[in-house]
């Protein structure tokens, strides 16, 4: 299973998941992974990630594959939730085991950059008591750059 | 004889609700046209990406549209 690719409307466990995905990884030298949880802001109450259906996982599937054939990976999980989220609750979870660490940071990277670029999620955030849509950032699109 | 139209992200709040079945119409025009004025401007802009049944539509003067079409209307993305 060198792939685990998830979208999940669910909590879930980062620590567990990582536990898991590292038990099976016996030939990786190194393990890189990156946890996004919801921003602990002042005024944000909750926040809700929309994603469509047809688009969203077949998306992330096509990125981690992409990933997959740009370094030579013993394994990638990427794990992204939907729904409504409260201050530090997982996001995103994303871990790229390779036999060496410059692989497995860069491809950690890659995907994370293009998940909060590209991916097909919109994002809005309560604060007292109203929802409010979220605009693209322009530096997630800087950061998307660097691979191209 | 119906079209589903979806309205993601902040398109949604315009249109006062995230799905809409529509009557049938051939084009993409057609559809707009029917359509509150607000709604269908913001529907329309240069940002907004169409996907017809989960595929992505690059050239929409040339979309022929059938009964049971699912369109959705994606604003720039704001995930992760």
């Amino acid at each position: 299973m060198a792939r685990d690719v998830r979208l999940l409307d669910m909590p879930f466990d980062p620590q567990a998941e990582l536990t898991r995905f590292s038990a099976d990884r016996a030939l990786a030298g190194g393990i890189v992974s990156f946890l996004g949880q919801v921003r602990g802001e002042a005024c944000v109450e909750a926040l809700e990630l929309q994603h469509y259906e047809p688009l969203t996982l077949p998306g992330m599937e096509t990125l981690a594959n992409d990933a997959l054939r740009r370094w030579p990976l013993e394994g990638l999980l990427v794990i992204h939730r939907t729904g409504l989220m409260h201050p530090g609750d997982p996001i995103v979870l994303v871990a790229a085991a390779a036999r060496h660490r410059r692989d497995a940071f860069a491809a950690a990277e890659f995907a994370m950059d293009h998940l909060k670029s590209e991916s097909w999620f919109w994002k809005r955030e309560k604060s007292d008591g109203k929802w409010r849509w979220i605009e693209p950032r322009a530096v997630d699109f800087d950061d998307l750059k660097r691979w191209q | 004889m119906a079209l589903r139209l979806v309205f993601m992200g902040r398109l949604e709040t315009v249109a006062g609700s995230g799905e809409r079945d529509v009557p049938v119409a051939a084009t993409l025009a057609g559809v707009l046209a029917a359509l509150e004025p607000e709604l269908a401007e913001a529907l329309a802009a240069e940002s907004i990406k169409l996907a017809v049944n989960g595929a992505l539509v690059s050239d929409r003067a040339a979309l022929a549209l059938n009964d049971g079409d699912e369109l959705a209307f994606l604003p720039p993305v704001s995930g992760g």
